[in-house]
């Protein structure tokens, strides 16, 4: 039977009945509950600064500053530094970032400003989302049967023609910097890609009409209205970006040669922070634990702070566009 | 006399030939050349998935039989041999990183997204919540490592399933809030307005409302789980035997593919291309899943 609001008999009120004790104490029972696991990811942040902390306090009060400035690692002589993998991982990181900043933004770019019909639009974004999908280890084992294989000859005729070139300097046997950096660039491409295109969908269309009604041409639209408007939004995106770069492990692991070694050549094998606890860890002495436990914290540090300046920038950014909010 | 004066008092002609668009023109060349380079680039970074997939289906695809499947690990120079105890202890862990993650991180949204979103409580964990979707992975293993690890005496399934269930927490409790914050405060208002407790509103109005949502979420959160490996270097380790029981050193998809990669033998570095190709399956059939599901959201 249809309701009919005008004939509604006494049992239709109960609809309208308000809640029961019952019913308030299942609402605060819950809503504590909700606020209880609100909580938990403070205290999961605070659990994991401080436990990684305490674990390292033994290193950082034995080695002090002098672990981030060694250069040596020898567990038998209780010596260790990580300089060559700070190293390792700000030039494995920054080389990636301009591989894929320059790509991710330019298919934010092509994304963004109508240069494909809607429908393949909408594919090709899937494709770039699918990069971020694959597992590293995969990207790691293509890398090292695919990619150095590809790039060696390249990279080995660069040596032997322009040695003389820093970028150049040694060659390419196997693991290097180069192949590790163009994994990165590829894993964090999609990162930096969404970020900028978010920014560019927030533009009000209003800008780029004016810019049009000028008789500018697609291009100094972009160029010149659309990359400086979007580009705090740019910027994050390059910032996380960095940040994930920094922090990523199996491929580096895999493609990047675990050499304790400072060296500009792009074909020099390296290491890198989150690569050197993925190798050394598993078999590692209670001593050598916490001098990674150490070298831990100061990943924990530098990508904990490139990534809240990373959400700062972001934060701002979409403050701008949409008022307070 | 006065038509002249008339006459002169008028603009200059323009040549409208000058307003018209000139391909050889300097500024419309440069249009078309970036047209192009950006077409180019777009391919280029396309590259990379369609080699990768590529290289899984023809170096992969050859092994992927059910031996592949279900056998355990070959030992140095042995010849055939599989992953059956990776799958499985992949999902396993997975499972328990699910189990452990989503009923957290979905309470944690309704906080968030609908219970108190401009507190400092919700602003601050949400916050934060964005801050460890940047956690280096690496970090949640050392971190379990000390936590679980170093307390129960052994590398573990439990262990691995914890530290996967750190990296999907703030994947869930992001994607579930932004699910809820979709469904229209008037059917909320409405709830409440019938007499309905913030409870109530909750199960009966937004968590139906916004499933679609926080469905493709956690299926994402859970695909990432899925193809994680450093996490598990150093809480499940790794095991060449199927396992018996939860508290014990557990094999994965991702670590044998690590393993492996590296080992100089033909049959080794096959499988791990097979595993591979298993992992990418999985891990891309859950993205599709979830993209079909959120898909359907849209479309109402």
């Amino acid at each position: 039977m249809a309701y009919d609001p005008f004939k509604s008999d006494s049992s239709d009120m109960t609809l309208s009945a308000p809640p029961s004790a019952s019913d308030y104490l299942q609402d605060s029972i819950f809503r504590f509950f909700a606020l209880f696991c609100a909580l938990s990811i403070i205290l999961l942040v605070a659990y994991i600064i401080i436990e990684l902390g305490s674990q390292a306090w033994p290193a950082v009060q034995q080695h002090g500053i002098g672990f981030i400035t060694g250069t040596t690692w020898d567990v038998n002589q209780s010596e260790f530094g990580v300089l060559p993998e700070i190293w390792g991982t700000l030039y494995s990181s920054l080389l990636a970032l301009l591989i894929g900043g320059i790509l991710g933004v330019a298919i934010a770019i092509f994304l963004t400003q109508d240069f494909m019909p809607a429908k393949l639009s909408v594919s090709f974004r899937t494709i770039i989302e699918l990069l971020a999908a694959i597992p590293s280890v995969v990207y790691g084992l293509w890398g090292i049967y695919v990619l150095i294989p590809l790039l060696r000859p390249g990279a080995n005729w660069l040596h032997e023609h322009l040695g003389w070139f820093p970028f150049f300097g040694t060659e390419l046997s196997g693991p290097g910097l180069a192949p590790a950096a163009l994994v990165l660039a590829i894993m964090i491409l999609p990162t930096v890609a969404a970020i900028s295109a978010d920014a560019f969908r927030r533009i009000p269309y209003k800008i780029k009409e004016a810019a049009f009604g000028m008789g500018a041409t697609k291009w100094e639209v972009i160029l010149k209205v659309m990359l400086p408007t979007a580009s705090s939004g740019i910027l994050a995106g390059l910032v996380l970006g960095f940040g994930r770069a920094l922090g990523e492990t199996m491929a580096l692991a895999m493609l990047i040669g675990n050499m304790n070694n400072i060296s500009i050549s792009l074909f020099a094998p390296a290491n890198t922070l989150a690569s050197l606890l993925a190798s050394t860890f598993p078999e590692a002495s209670q001593i050598e634990i916490e001098a990674l436990m150490y070298a831990a914290l100061v990943l924990l540090l530098i990508t904990f702070l490139v990534n809240i300046g990373g959400l700062m920038i972001q934060q701002m950014t979409m403050r701008k566009f949409e008022g307070k909010s | 006399m006065s038509l002249e004066s008339k006459t002169a008092t008028l603009p200059p002609r323009i040549d409208l030939r000058s307003l018209e668009k000139n391909v050889y023109e300097w500024r419309s060349l440069k249009n078309t050349l970036l047209t192009g380079l950006i077409w180019f680039l777009g391919i280029v970074a396309s590259i990379p998935l369609f080699s990768v997939i590529f290289m899984l289906i023809v170096e992969g695809g050859t092994r992927l039989d059910i031996e592949a499947l279900t056998a355990l690990p070959p030992a140095g120079f042995e010849m055939g041999g599989g992953f059956g105890n990776a799958i499985l202890g992949t999902l396993t862990m997975v499972g328990i990183a699910a189990a452990i993650s989503i009923p957290i991180g979905v309470l944690a949204a309704i906080y968030l997204g609908v219970l108190n979103p401009k507190s400092q409580l919700a602003t601050t964990s949400r916050f934060l919540a964005k801050v460890l979707t940047g956690f280096p992975s690496i970090l949640a293993g050392v971190f379990v490592y000390a936590v679980l690890v170093v307390t129960m005496g052994t590398y573990s399934a439990w262990a691995g399933g914890v530290a996967l269930a750190v990296l999907m927490l703030p994947t869930v409790i992001l994607a579930a809030e932004e699910a809820m914050k979709q469904v229209p405060q008037r059917m909320k208002d409405a709830a409440f307005g019938m007499g309905c407790t913030r409870t109530q509103v909750i199960f009966k109005v937004v968590l139906p409302t916004g499933l679609p949502g926080i469905l493709t979420g956690v299926i994402l959160a859970v695909a990432g789980a899925a193809g994680e490996s450093a996490p598990l270097l150093f809480t499940a380790l790794f095991s060449n035997y199927y396992m018996a029981e939860l508290a014990e050193p557990t094999a994965s998809l991702s670590i044998l593919i690590y393993n492996f990669s590296g080992m100089p033998f033909e049959n080794q570095i096959e499988l791990a291309w097979a595993a591979s190709l298993v992992l990418v399956m999985l891990v891309l059939f859950f993205n599709i899943l979830a993209r079909i599901i959120g898909r359907s959201k849209f479309r109402e």
